[in-house]
């Protein structure tokens, strides 16, 4: 056994591999957990028509807005839970411990969250559509637009999770925090979805998101892991 | 003389106004086992934690092999802390397995390390059905699977009856004897049955 060797180094992309691969099992074994998020958003975008009444233009002239703020208060919803249990466990020792840029492992681990609640989110987005009588475009524009929207807001979400992990009434504090730097996010969202139903054109507010969806991925870890090994201190 | 695996020098740590560590020093050689003792309170887990990375001195350094560099300490250490980083929901079994991964330690057989600590038996259920003991020794078993010079544990003896210390105790004294080296805090651990450990009282050293 080769101890006292100098060790090549570690390829951070196996360790992402493993990361994201334990994140999709543990998010395998707690469906029930996965599933409130989505839950949520489908009560709400099923409960506006009700209340609204079945108006065609009025539900048209909605739709992109009340979907995109079910999408957000349902993503947002599970934020503060992105690294409390690792907290809890101690599993959040080994990350920073790991021997491996820790804002990559952090990129990894929201990535895999934002599979098991943006992208289900985004998947399931089209039959609620229906209710709003969007246009297939409008569909389109917005399956496009949570996809990127809740990426973003994902990795808000792990800012302010990790900024209020350690303080006491946390989740408050993560809402404070967190609902009004997704405002954007939410604005261009929905506004991508109202040109579409309006049969303009809305690739801008898309690339838009595509832009605030890259540099959260690439930023966003480098806040999240010195506040990460601040909560743990 | 050689460099030291770790080396702590004049270490001091503040919680709130609290000094928890007032200039300790340390130093661990390829080959020793260190056990940390003291009463509850003493610092013992924050001295562990400081040698690990995860609390910072506001004075003193931390050096593994004469480097403090960040990336390197950790590669060259394993930290297993009072709180296990074992996943309730995943066997005893992925947990290791995954933890490997991680480390991307040169593949070492995780079912031999499971085996060592004796949890083959239930290495395929999930970690929560285990008792206390059987998650101590899964937690441990990580120790075995990825390679590095030190460990730090934090009272690794918690929850495991004698058959289970005396595994432990062989797989410490495996790991210094091929030139690793072991620093643990071990409040009730009879130094005297183990001669070549090493003690250090904290509260004394801490006066």
């Amino acid at each position: 056994m080769p101890l006292m060797t100098d060790r090549a180094a570690p390829s951070l992309a196996a360790a992402v591999r493993a990361v994201i691969h334990r994140e999709l099992l543990l998010a395998m074994r707690r469906i029930g957990d996965l599933t409130t998020p989505l839950v949520f958003f489908a009560v709400i975008c099923t409960l506006f028509p009700l209340a609204l009444g079945p108006s065609r233009e009025l539900l048209a002239l909605v739709g992109p807005g009340v979907v995109w703020v079910a999408a957000l208060l349902a993503q947002l919803l599970t934020a503060s839970s992105i690294f409390r249990q690792d907290f809890e466990d101690g599993a959040l020792e080994l990350y920073i411990l790991a021997g491996q840029p820790l804002a990559g492992l952090i990129a990894a681990k929201v990535i895999a969250y934002w599979v098991v609640t943006g992208l289900p989110l985004t998947v399931v987005s089209p039959l609620l559509a229906v209710t709003y009588q969007m246009p297939a475009a409008a569909v389109i524009t917005l399956m496009a637009s949570l996809a990127l929207g809740t990426l973003i807001l994902a990795f808000l979400g792990a800012l302010g999770a990790a900024l209020t992990l350690a303080a006491r009434q946390g989740n408050a504090l993560l809402s404070l925090l967190v609902v009004p730097l997704s405002l954007p996010v939410l604005i261009v969202g929905a506004r991508a979805v109202a040109l579409s139903s309006a049969q303009s054109d809305a690739t801008a507010a898309l690339k838009l998101l595509a832009a605030g969806a890259l540099l959260s991925v690439v930023l966003a870890p480098l806040a999240v892991a010195p506040a990460l090994r601040i909560a743990v201190d | 003389m050689t460099t030291p695996i770790l080396e702590l020098t004049e270490v001091c740590v503040e919680r709130g106004d609290n000094t928890v560590l007032n200039r300790v020093s340390l130093r661990v050689d390829a080959g020793e086992v260190v056990v940390l003792r003291g009463p509850n309170g003493s610092g013992k887990t924050t001295l562990l934690r400081v040698a690990a990375g995860l609390t910072a001195p506001i004075e003193g350094t931390v050096r593994y092999r004469g480097s403090d560099d960040a990336v390197t300490a950790q590669r060259e250490m394993l930290w297993c802390g009072h709180k296990s980083g074992l996943k309730d929901e995943l066997t005893a079994r992925e947990n290791v397995a995954w933890f490997q991964q991680l480390r991307q330690a040169a593949a070492r057989d995780v079912d031999a390390a499971l085996t060592r600590v004796q949890v083959q038996d239930c290495a395929d259920r999930p970690v929560a059905t285990l008792s206390a003991g059987q998650r101590r020794r899964t937690a441990l078993a990580r120790l075995l699977v990825a390679d590095a010079n030190l460990w730090l544990l934090d009272e690794p003896f918690t929850n495991l009856d004698d058959l289970s210390s005396s595994i432990v105790h062989e797989c410490i004294n495996t790991h210094v004897s091929q030139g690793g080296a072991c620093v643990m805090a071990a409040h009730q651990l009879a130094v005297d049955a183990h001669s070549h450990y090493r003690a250090m009282d904290i509260g004394a050293a801490n006066d």
